[in-house]
């Protein structure tokens, strides 16, 4: 075995995970706060991409892109959520799937017309667009970069959720939405706050990912699907739970690309294993979801007293 | 003020559309125009489809984001049974009963143990593990798909290579499950599910092993999709993973709610709106999903009830007099 | 009273039925041609180089074929073989268009040819080539403007074996024209493949390669061969460079690295993708005058070179005018249309060539390296020509 490329598919796993989770914490907030699937929670992966790309040509800094980027999205959060989510969150699900799907297409269609449909390359200062070296190791600065800051995130919501007064009613509005209502606490703006909260991490992640993949139409469909994996499998409302789920599954993902086939080669034929692994490694997260759910119907780490 | 309508007349409204559509390949054939003719048989096969998700979801309350796996599946058994030249249409339509049946009974088994959100995304989990098993199988043509070069054989009775014989045959299986919901929602076992829909503890409660009456109703809604699927792979010769994507479930979804949940027909006129709009949209522009989006948000947003809905206030309007 | 309502609603249903019947009225005086391509999604910047490249064609033949006037109808695939399939069938059913071209994915031209080749319409690619239309489901009315699939990556693998690369890692997407590719550098590269990922592609492709790439280079391969078109290829490239490949693992691609997405590395500066070779059967400085007006022309619309799909769609209307004009504008006559077709008499922009049995191109192939150009401007430029007349393999199955 080659511990070097192991090492880098770590890595590799590491950073889809966070990413992952970055787009799972916003999402399992609003899930499990307003009771809401917000299926075009993708759409602001896909805004944070583009606008920070417009950002980066505007004032030659990546960094100021990303902090005015996130701004922009946190703000395009929190109109989603007055004029259009506020609305739906007392109908039933079928109504939020559906609302929300509409969105996406919204969304789509409104970044084609806006930035066309060639997508946006982000320029990295040359700084992050080297590499580093740590005993013979060599990996790209930048996905080092977005491991530090996906985990700062981690930490700082972490902390957020933990220590102040906002996290406290974020806390007892996961587990008992109910009770905080009749506290007299004004649901409409911690609704607002989390939605937007969640919208701007959102498009963190994918400001993260596009000077690596680049921005395009419909980049957030792909990968919402599994944020809501990560949700379901981390337990609805949990920040914890989003972070461990989403870890493992960046793992899972990354590994059963790499190593699936080779393992697979030690059971079947050659040409069998190498067309069974995609497909295989594509399905392993979704296998994981199910058989999660047929032991625990609400997921790893459900919040304390949630009833749902 | 809205005035109560009697439940024939919002029937005798769609036995009217039912029966225009009987006429749609007479106009057609006077016309020249095929195109159309293929458009309504889509619309059709779609509605098939629609109004077997709608037992589940409008009358038991289970939101599957999954159902187009089986319509994948019911178009795969016309596929890869023509793969290997065997044409037989009630082998094919066999194969497209059986392994829906099969499926939701695997699936069901899981699925129905968990609710709500969980019920959502457990069902779409499904959905793409089925998509990623026919996008790894090379041999049917993998993510590409698959050619169906010739269609379905009933013999001389029943030749649906012919485009007409098809639509009939399309509007014959429509009428016919909807005829099979409407005896579903009217016998003790469908009010049993209702029942449950409204308060599956009270039910259980009094007794019922609802688990089971789930099952049921979730294995006979995946048949009939089945069904849709056989027609669909006949009609398009065409298959692909693509079909089973959890766009196109929500695609199914949202021409219900458009319709009308939970109402007998509204499958139908959601089918028909939902294709007529897409057509129309899509030859206007390049960028027509903003219009459709838009569409759909406001459609959940004030058009409360969907079609049927809109039919209803038109319809007591007219009796109150004020219109 | 309570019939009101539904007197009301029984009409308009039929009125909008009645709607959908209106007959479209299909002249003598046109030539119309349907062209499906991928105008939406990330794809859809290909589809906008080809729409541009028809159009060009179309105002240098002055808008008319042989005295009939030119009516092309754009229609979009949404990058789905399902979606390509029902406007095909449109196109063929309701706007009753004598040709139907375009096609950039080899899936959705797979999916969408029984239709047209069964309606008796001709179908011209101006892109894909799957080796199933080239050889066991080859058709009379099926011609292409471009090349079969496995074309491009045997001349990439000609080139290959030319300079002495001895061990080789290829990524392709997972789908028919990825296959095609994989197999076409396969079958003439002598040396030893040492690893191979297909990836996921379709609506949710895989874009992040940082496994992919972390296998390639501990496979300790002399070569890293590519094929990811489109957006994805720009994808791609950057992540090459990031990952500090370009000394270690050299990288040759084919239909990855275009007029579409080098503007883009420029303005990002990717300094990597200067040099790296692949190979195609044209280029922007192919020295003939039909190529010298195409690529001035449309630079001078459209401030960048053509791509190459581009190229293919020029072609596309230029062969059809070709048979049109000998033909003197008779649609009917299809046996005589074909015939003309297959002459392939007209001055592509890649200078003249033959077709083979199967209705695809004998033709030259060369071999491309990045450069830039006077203006500074990143283009790819002709090193040398690698095959010659080259017809594709599958050729020989095809029974016509």
């Amino acid at each position: 075995m080659d511990w070097h490329l192991l090492i880098a598919q770590l890595l590799n796993g590491l950073q889809l995970g966070l990413l992952l989770f970055l787009l799972a914490s916003g999402l399992t907030l609003i899930f499990g706060i307003m009771d809401f699937i917000n299926l075009s929670h993708g759409s602001f992966y896909m805004l944070g991409a583009f606008v920070c790309a417009t950002l980066v040509e505007v004032t030659g800094s990546f960094l100021a892109a990303v902090v005015m980027a996130v701004i922009v999205v946190f703000l395009a959060g929190a109109l989603v959520e007055r004029f259009i989510a506020r609305r739906i969150y007392r109908h039933d699900h079928l109504d939020h799937v559906l609302v929300t799907f509409g969105l996406i297409l919204v969304f789509d269609t409104l970044a084609h017309l806006v930035w066309g449909s060639a997508g946006a390359a982000i320029a990295l200062p040359g700084m992050l667009n080297g590499r580093v070296e740590v005993a013979g190791f060599v990996m790209p600065t930048y996905r080092i970069v977005i491991i530090f800051a996906g985990l700062a995130v981690a930490a700082g919501l972490s902390l957020l959720v933990t220590r102040s007064r906002l996290g406290m009613l974020i806390r007892a509005g996961a587990s008992d939405r109910g009770m905080v209502t009749a506290l007299g606490v004004n649901i409409d703006r911690l609704y607002l706050v989390v939605f937007a909260i969640g919208a701007a991490m959102a498009g963190l992640a994918g400001m993260l990912i596009a000077p690596i993949t680049e921005a395009s139409i419909g980049m957030g469909n792909e990968i919402i699907i599994v944020a809501f994996v990560v949700v379901i499998v981390g337990g609805i409302g949990s920040i914890r739970g989003a972070f461990y789920s989403a870890i493992l599954i960046g793992f899972i993902d990354t590994l059963g690309r790499s190593y699936l086939d080779d393992l697979l080669g030690l059971f079947l034929s050659n040409q069998a294993s190498e067309t069974a692994a995609p497909a295989l490694s594509a399905m392993m997260i979704y296998i994981l979801m199910a058989g999660i759910l047929a032991f625990r119907p609400r997921g790893l780490f459900p919040p304390a007293g949630a009833n749902r | 003020m809205r005035t109560w309508v009697p439940r024939e007349t919002t029937t005798r409204f769609y036995l009217t559309v039912m029966l225009l559509l009987c006429l749609v390949p007479v106009a057609t054939t006077w016309s020249g125009q095929g195109f159309y003719l293929d458009l309504a048989t889509r619309i059709l096969i779609l509605a098939i489809a629609a109004v077997s998700l709608n037992l589940i979801l409008g009358y038991g309350g289970m939101i599957s984001l999954g159902h187009a796996a089986f319509v994948g599946i019911g178009a795969y058994s016309v596929g890869i049974f023509s793969y290997y030249e065997i044409h037989n249409g009630l082998v094919h339509l066999g194969g497209a009963v059986a392994g829906s049946v099969l499926f939701a009974l695997v699936t069901g088994m899981v699925c129905l143990r968990t609710r709500g959100v969980y019920f959502i995304m457990i069902t779409l989990a499904f959905a793409q593990m089925l998509y990623f098993v026919f996008v790894s199988l090379e041999e049917y043509g993998a993510d590409d798909g698959l050619l169906i070069y010739q269609r379905s054989d009933f013999g001389a009775l029943l030749d649906i290579e012919n485009a007409v014989v098809l639509y009939y045959t399309a509007l014959a299986v429509l009428a016919g499950c909807i005829g099979l919901v409407h005896r579903i929602v009217n016998a003790r076992f469908g009010r049993v599910i209702v029942g449950i829909r409204h308060n599956e503890q009270r039910m259980r409660a009094l007794g019922y092993d609802t688990y089971r009456y789930k099952l049921t109703c979730y294995v006979i809604s995946g048949a009939m999709a089945g069904v849709s699927g056989f027609l669909l792979g006949n009609f398009t010769n065409f298959i692909s993973p693509e079909m089973m994507d959890w766009t196109h479930s929500g695609e199914l979804i949202f021409m219900i709610v458009l319709g009308g949940t939970g109402v007998l027909f509204a499958p139908v006129t959601g089918a028909l709106a939902f294709l007529l709009l897409e057509e129309s949209l899509s030859s206007i522009t390049v960028y027509w999903h903003l219009i459709f989006g838009l569409i759909l948000i406001a459609v959940v947003l004030f058009g409360r009830g969907g079609l049927h809905g809109i039919l209803l206030r038109l319809l007591s309007r007219g009796k109150s007099g004020r219109c | 009273m309570k019939r009101d309502g539904l007197y009301f609603l029984t009409p308009v249903a039929a009125v909008c039925m009645a709607a959908m019947l209106i007959a479209v009225p299909a002249t003598a005086e046109t030539v119309r041609i349907g062209f499906v391509t991928t105008l939406t999604t990330s794809a859809g910047v290909i589809g906008e180089d080809m729409k541009n490249a028809v159009n060009l064609a179309v105002s240098h033949l002055g808008g008319k074929m042989a005295g009939k006037e030119i009516e092309v109808i754009f229609e979009d695939d949404g990058f789905k073989p399902e979606i390509g399939k029902q406007k095909a069938e449109k196109l063929v059913k309701k706007d009753d268009v004598d040709f139907v071209a375009g096609f950039i994915w080899s899936h959705v031209l797979l999916a969408s040819s029984k239709t047209v080749l069964d309606s008796g319409k001709f179908l011209i690619s101006s892109n894909a080539g799957p080796s199933q239309l080239a050889g066991k489901h080859c058709h009379e009315n099926f011609f292409s403007t471009s090349w079969q699939n496995d074309q491009t990556p045997m001349a990439m693998g000609e080139v290959l074996n030319q300079e002495g690369v001895e061990s080789l890692y290829v990524m392709a997407p997972n789908y028919a024209a990825g296959k095609d590719m994989v197999s076409g550098v396969e079958s003439v590269f002598s040396g030893e493949i040492v690893g191979k990922d297909l990836t996921k592609w379709g609506k949710d492709r895989q874009l992040d390669f940082s496994a992919e790439l972390a296998k390639a280079k501990a496979s300790g391969a002399d070569g890293l061969f590519v094929f990811y078109p489109g957006s994805a290829g720009g994808a791609f490239i950057k992540q090459y460079q990031q990952a500090g490949l370009k000394d270690v693992l050299p990288l040759y691609t084919v239909f990855t690295v275009d007029s579409i997405s080098l503007p883009k590395f420029q303005s990002a500066s990717m300094e990597g993708v200067l040099g790296s070779k692949s190979t195609m059967f044209w280029a922007p400085d192919l020295d003939n005058a039909a190529n010298v007006r195409f690529v001035r022309d449309f630079r001078e619309a459209h401030g960048s070179y053509p791509s190459f799909y581009a190229a293919q769609s020029y072609d596309t209307i230029m062969l059809i005018n070709s048979a049109l004009e000998q033909t003197g504008g008779n649609l009917d006559d299809r046996d005589a249309l074909r015939s003309a077709l297959k002459q392939a008499d007209y001055d592509s922009v890649r200078g003249r060539y033959t077709y083979g049995n199967n209705h695809l191109p004998i033709q030259n192939f060369y071999l491309r390296e990045v450069v830039v150009d006077a203006d500074g401007n990143w283009t790819t430029g002709i090193v040398r020509p690698v095959l010659e007349n080259h017809q594709d393999p599958y050729a020989g199955s095809c029974v016509m």
